[in-house]
């Protein structure tokens, strides 16, 4: 109670007309933003013809159609071919022989779907490694020319991507590294460790040196304080600077598309070239599109908190 | 109880923790070595897959090398690419289109993005929740985005043509297909994925205000909009230009949603300067003059970006 007082005559805090518009304004912005995801959800539940009807389809009968599609590669049979076969044994067969085609194999998205998650964790951990040891060397000892590293570090990130993707396309066709996931993973660490090092150093800089300094007299070398002290205490900033990593190599799509073609191409180049018949398969596109964008809704409302430190954190510093 | 067996634990901890006698005969590696060890590998792997590369593509755009044809001898050309480049009416159009895209997106999302921030700071219940769910679409893979946006911007089947026909009788609208539109879809895209970006850079710049500014300012009889001109926006302006900084420079580079979503089209409408730079170097295998093309970019990038800085350095003061 007294605090509701207080607040109804501080000059600081809104009055609760201004909170009430506010609450308004932003909840009706939330909602129209998430109209286009909760669409794309729903696209993947319809049956083709319902994906394009006209006017668009609310209401409908819900199908798995799509994610059948997305998962395997079917063809088209003759009639009396159809009437020839056995009575399908799966649900699945069923749904596709309904449309006369039968599944001649899985389709290669669950292929695409691995390769996004090795690529993507294994250039996060790489990244986050070598960014952490870097930061502290950074953070806690004199380096020659330390202000040019880190500006040149940072500077790398200003390039297009397809300005490097050129002599890298190169470079890697030399060395054997176009489509393996080595080279994807050397490639996306590259882009992100200037990211980890900038985020790492600012966290680590925060630890104080006290502590380190305690360790030493104790009797610990500078390699095993580091280890025991300062990773355990930089815990929240290497996962903030984790998820970054990952959000990055899971989202990327230009080097994958020049870089990759069959055996480590990610996702996100496979999505939009799911053909149906007559164009793309909407239903199978948005289903694709769910199963890929899920983890990182769930992973945003998960890890709110360290994301919103993260991205705040460069700004905030300077 | 369960205080003893914590304290029980860390003393535990703290006793295996001692480092064995080795340590005490071996101190590690000196500071400069673990230095060194440290720093080393990053600097190394940022050498090799990003500066030799620029190296090589500032190399090659003096040449009138074909990466499809690896077999064919280099010639050195000198600046030839360089003046065809210049020359050329057709960059200037992609430049144009790419500066359209940067300063409107970027203004689109000054606006929302600063008012979304304003309205949130006035922390209403809840507000935390539907903070996560606006920053939702800038988590997603853009070159998907593209995708999607493109099924949703059907002019007869697509939901967007459907909802702004509910408000306004204007007939199927086709978004991509159309080269009044096109240049809107991109940027409506653009600024419903990254509005929530900007928000919450202004966002922390609100909060980093301390609040006796305001109570001064009450005493001295300031009315809002004074407050808001006096206090507010010196205060956020900082974050909001570094927010349009880092904004402005992926915008500048924009590729993977324009080329899903619009391919550049119609015409050359969308076509922005890493799409085309796309086509020249890996549909028509222009190597060198691509090269040359993307040592411009880099230059302009670079260039903007540190007179940016320069003037973001004195608004600061």
């Amino acid at each position: 109670m007294s605090v509701a007082s207080d607040r109804a005559f501080s000059v600081v805090e809104p009055t609760r007309r201004a909170r009430t518009v506010a609450a308004v304004l932003v909840i009706a912005y939330a909602f129209v933003a998430m109209v286009p995801l909760v669409w794309i959800f729903l696209t993947g539940f319809k049956s083709p013809p319902d994906s394009i009807a006209y006017p668009p389809k609310v209401v409908f009968e819900p199908s798995l159609e799509g994610y059948v599609n997305l998962f395997t590669n079917r063809s088209r049979q003759t009639p009396e071919y159809m009437a020839s076969l056995p009575p399908p044994e799966t649900w699945y067969d069923a749904l596709v022989r309904k449309r006369n085609m039968v599944i001649t194999g899985p389709s290669r998205f669950a292929d695409r779907y691995m390769n996004s998650i090795v690529i993507g964790f294994g250039s996060t951990f790489l990244a986050v490694f070598l960014g952490t040891l870097a930061a502290y060397g950074f953070s806690r000892f004199k380096v020659p020319l330390k202000d040019d590293l880190m500006f040149f570090i940072l500077s790398t990130r200003m390039m297009p991507p397809i300005a490097v993707a050129i002599p890298i396309y190169l470079m890697y066709r030399t060395l054997g590294l176009s489509d393996t996931h080595l080279g994807m993973i050397l490639l996306y660490t590259a882009v992100n460790i200037s990211l980890a090092v900038w985020l790492l150093k600012g966290f680590i800089d925060e630890i104080p040196r006290e502590y380190e300094e305690a360790a030493v007299i104790d009797g610990y070398s500078r390699l095993q304080a580091f280890f025991k002290v300062v990773l355990p205490q930089a815990r929240t900033g290497i996962a903030a600077t984790a998820i970054f990593c990952l959000i990055f190599a899971w989202n990327e799509y230009a080097f994958a598309l020049l870089l990759t073609s069959g055996e480590a191409q990610t996702a996100p180049p496979f999505i939009p070239i799911i053909i149906g018949e007559g164009g793309l398969d909407w239903p199978a596109v948005a289903a694709g599109t769910t199963l890929f964008l899920v983890p990182i809704v769930v992973f945003t409302i998960v890890l709110r908190n360290q994301l919103l430190r993260g991205i705040t954190f460069g700004a905030v510093r300077k | 109880m369960s205080q003893t067996t914590a304290t029980a634990r860390a003393a535990t901890q703290a006793a295996t923790a001692t480092p064995g006698p080795l340590a005490y005969r071996v101190r590690g590696l000196s500071d400069r070595a673990i230095a060194w060890l440290f720093i080393s590998p990053t600097i190394a792997l940022l050498l090799a897959i990003n500066i030799f590369p620029l190296i090589w593509t500032i190399y090659l755009s003096f040449t009138n090398y074909r990466a499809n044809q690896p077999g064919r001898p280099i010639k050195w050309v000198g600046t030839r690419n360089y003046e065809r480049l210049l020359g050329s009416e057709d960059i200037w159009g992609y430049l144009q289109a790419t500066a359209h895209f940067v300063c409107w997106t970027m203004f689109l999302q000054v606006v929302i993005g600063f008012g979304l921030a304003l309205m949130i700071n006035r922390q209403f219940k809840g507000a935390g929740f539907w903070t996560t769910v606006i920053l939702i679409p800038m988590m997603l893979s853009p070159a998907v985005v593209g995708v999607f946006w493109t099924y949703l911007y059907q002019p007869q089947t697509g939901i967007f043509s459907y909802i702004v026909n509910l408000f306004v009788n204007v007939g199927p609208l086709d978004m991509i297909g159309s080269v009044d539109l096109a240049p809107w879809s991109i940027i409506l895209v653009d600024t419903w994925m990254w509005a929530p970006y900007i928000m919450l850079l202004c966002l922390a710049g609100l909060r980093s205000i301390p609040e006796y500014l305001y109570e001064a300012a009450e005493i001295d009889r300031a009315n809002a909009l004074q407050k808001f001109w006096y206090i507010t926006l010196p205060r956020v302006l900082p974050f909001l230009m570094l927010a349009v900084l880092f904004r402005g420079i992926e915008n500048f580079k924009m590729f993977d949603m324009v080329v899903e979503l619009t391919s550049g089209g119609p015409g050359s409408t969308t076509e922005l300067a890493s799409i085309n730079l796309k086509r020249e170097a890996f549909e028509k295998w222009r190597t060198g003059y691509s090269s040359a093309f993307a040592v411009i970019l880099f230059v302009t990038v670079f260039g903007l970006g540190n007179i940016y800085v320069k003037f973001l350095n004195k608004v600061k003061q």
